[in-house]
């Protein structure tokens, strides 16, 4: 081949001028990136209103999900609310029932976390079987940002928790209510009544101005736009933990109050929606981890579909409950195949196999699909969601 | 330590916001309301989802029905063969529905759309009245279906520690393949082999990106060209456009050949149309009395709607909220208008 004229000949770039600063007072990603972008499956639900899309997690690195492209789920849409008009009340099983402002929520001693939020139902269209090409669609219900916010603890201490309270039902301010209720013990541990993400504001999406974060537990209890703490004696047992969010069991029975997340990974590069292009060579296999019981431990990767496994390198080590990138940085023989990723947590639970999930869950389930995920990447270089023996 | 911030909530804003409803009944409010109220209630503010007879419309939630399919290959979870208490369903209708329109039912309105819930489970007899005294004699079928999280018993063996490493089975077969009956949405297929042709195919990307808006922008014109003639005179351009702003509306509308009723009615030659004139579709009692008016739906008329269908129009199922843009309404009365018939 002959010299690169991109290299031999003056580009127009290097002849004219950019843009100015202030051309995009807040910016957006460059136009050659529109493909990373939050898609929804319209089979999935009846209306996008009450409905969820999914994190483009196939075309993002690091650990970090960027607000503008981190899954959202509504459950009667995302409201407008403004700080002013923003109120968080505390009442139930307390010794002074308070009303917050937002600027009071400020002035609370701040924290910042970084934590994975994932939705029970991640990967749980892939229970009866393979069904959707591209991690996006079998794993992006799940992001990751660091949160600034005041411990819910502080607000409860500030409003003085009766002896008999042993729960709090939380619910936010929009039509849907969405309310949950939590043990107070994790209360008391480690839930934060979040207002930042990533250093700015949340998005409107995201519960803007301000949501609870839930470390480790399924995305649901997260509840958006905030309004009211109660302190009860019991569970409420709303519509979120009785008919939904709760795992029914192959003879019928279903487990309820299934709050944390398991450990799991997946392998985002290749996979269906990053195939392979530039043949033979230096590969970077790399893929999520994380688990709510605790921190990643370690990863593995298979390239045979199970039958051998070989350790990853962490990017950085594992932390509480957020999410862990792995590599492994291999040399690809352009030959085919069958990948597969396996998280293991400071708890020392391992990753289970689809076969492990159904043989005690069965099919039926819907949430918390934790399984090993395979991809078979072929000689081309194209990957596919397959299911293997 | 106490900081002294907020403030103390007074008893009528506890009032107000404090409305859930535990299973033992504690924070249900008195009243009553019959299953004949209830089939009434149903009919005008849950069926357009949920159908008349609770049975589900679309992929909106099925209440009734399924019982005993719990074990099954799929399981139909409804109010009667699923929720574990009732004190849930009176909740969540109370506070949540209707969808688009909720915290409107009044107590009583609760009690008997539960009351008829039940009713088509055939959970109650067609005379029942549900009331806060006899809320907790009514008995959900699968009240003790539920088990709490059992998975660090159940799935012990989970946690092993040093999981195998090599030669860990014996054979390895593709038992099951996405791509069967990919039901991937079709965009990213698409454009993940668009990518693969441009990546293999390196032609002089300007060039090639002209091309593509001239057939899209002929594709369009012959579209907008092939119905009726007074379509003709459409831009091409807004239309385009307009089928971009239509997403918002396909939740519930379809336009189009073959276009049927869904949670709206269906669009086809609506612009200039009288009002509530789709056939089969069951209309708002304030849009059939607007049609009985002799509502047409004039551009006028329909841009007013679109863009505060609420304030235009109290009472109107479309839950919508409205098309912030002036654009965005033109664009998209001209691609309804793409619609004749």
């Amino acid at each position: 081949a002959g010299p690169d004229p991109l290299i031999t000949q003056v580009q127009e770039w290097a002849t004219g001028t950019g843009d100015g600063v202030d051309a995009t007072p807040y910016g957006l990603p460059i136009r050659f990136e529109k493909d990373v972008v939050r898609r929804n499956v319209e089979w999935l639900t009846a209306d996008t209103i009450s409905s969820i899309n999914f994190t483009p997690i196939h075309a993002l690195d690091g650990t970090i999900t960027p607000q503008g492209c981190a899954f959202e789920r509504h459950h009667s849409g995302a409201i407008e609310l403004r700080k002013e008009d923003y109120r968080l009340m505390i009442n139930g099983l307390v010794d002074t029932p308070l009303v917050f402002t937002y600027e009071d929520l400020e002035r609370f001693p701040r924290e910042n976390r970084i934590y994975f939020c994932e939705c029970a139902a991640n990967t749980g269209m892939e229970w009866a079987g393979a069904q959707l090409n591209g991690a996006q669609f079998t794993h992006g219900m799940i992001h990751n940002m660091e949160y600034s916010g005041v411990p819910l603890r502080t607000l409860l201490e500030e409003a003085g928790v009766k002896p008999e309270g042993k729960w709090v039902y939380v619910e936010g301010a929009d039509a849907s209510s969405n309310g949950r209720s939590i043990p107070l013990e994790k209360a008391m541990d480690d839930v934060l009544v979040a207002f930042k993400a990533n250093g700015e504001a949340l998005r409107k999406e995201h519960g803007y101005p301000v949501r609870l974060v839930v470390p480790g537990w399924e995305g649901n209890m997260w509840v958006k736009w905030l309004r009211r703490v109660e302190v009860l004696e019991g569970p409420v047992e709303s519509r979120e933990e009785t008919s939904k969010y709760t795992d029914t069991l192959a003879d019928g029975t279903s487990r309820k109050w299934t709050w944390v997340m398991d450990a799991k990974s997946v392998i985002t590069s290749p996979s269906p929606q990053a195939p392979i292009t530039h043949g033979p060579g230096p590969l970077v296999i790399t893929g999520l981890a994380w688990s709510g019981r605790g921190a990643i431990t370690g990863v593995d990767v298979s390239i045979d579909g199970g039958k051998n496994w070989r350790p990853a390198r962490l990017a950085a080590p594992g932390t509480d409950k957020a999410l862990t990138r792995f590599y492994l940085d291999f040399e690809w023989d352009g030959s085919e195949m069958l990948l597969q990723s396996r998280a293991k947590d400071s708890t020392g639970y391992v990753q289970p196999t689809k076969a492990q999930l159904r043989e005690v869950r069965g099919e039926n389930s819907i949430y918390h699909n934790n399984c090993i995920q395979t991809w078979w990447v072929k000689a081309t270089g194209e990957a596919e969601n397959v299911e293997v023996s | 330590e106490k900081f002294g911030l907020g403030r103390p909530a007074l008893p009528e804003e506890i009032a107000a916001w404090d409305l859930d409803v535990s299973p033992d009944g504690t924070g249900l409010p008195a009243g009553s309301g019959s299953v004949e109220d209830g089939e009434m209630l149903f009919s005008d503010h849950c069926a357009i989802c949920h159908g008349d007879f609770a049975e589900g419309v679309d992929n909106w939630p099925k209440l009734a029905g399924g019982q005993g399919t719990l074990a099954d290959k799929d399981p139909l979870k409804t109010v009667g063969s699923y929720w574990p208490y009732l004190s849930t369903v009176w909740d969540y209708v109370h506070r949540s529905m209707p969808f688009g329109n909720a915290q409107t039912l009044t107590a009583d309105d609760t009690y008997a759309i539960v009351a008829y819930i039940l009713y088509s489970n055939d959970l109650v007899e067609d005379d029942f009245v549900l009331s806060n005294e006899n809320f907790l004699e009514v008995e959900m079928p699968n009240a003790d279906g539920f088990i709490i999280d059992d998975r660090e018993e159940a799935e012990a063996h989970f946690w092993t520690d040093t999981p195998c490493m090599e030669n860990c089975k014996e054979s390895v077969e593709i038992t099951m393949r996405a791509a069967v009956l990919d039901v991937t949405p079709t965009e990213t297929r698409a454009k993940k082999v668009q990518e693969l042709i441009r990546k293999t195919k390196p032609e002089p990307r300007e060039d090639a990106a002209v091309e593509e808006v001239k057939a899209e922008q002929a594709a369009v014109s012959e579209e907008a060209a092939a119905p009726a003639e007074e379509t003709a005179a459409l831009d091409p351009e807004l239309v385009k456009a307009g089928e971009k702003v239509f997403k918002k509306c396909k939740a519930c509308h379809q336009v189009g050949e073959g276009a049927k009723n869904k949670t709206g009615p269906l669009l086809n030659g609506i612009v200039g149309a009288a009002a509530g004139q789709a056939e089969k579709y069951k209309y708002s009692k304030v849009m059939k009395a607007a049609a009985e008016e002799g509502l047409v739906w004039s551009e006028e008329e329909l841009a007013a709607f679109l863009a505060k269908p609420k304030a235009y129009m109290k009472g109107t199922k479309m839950s919508f909220a409205g098309l912030k843009s002036e654009e965005d309404i033109q664009a998209v009365i001209a691609y309804l208008k793409s619609f004749p018939q």
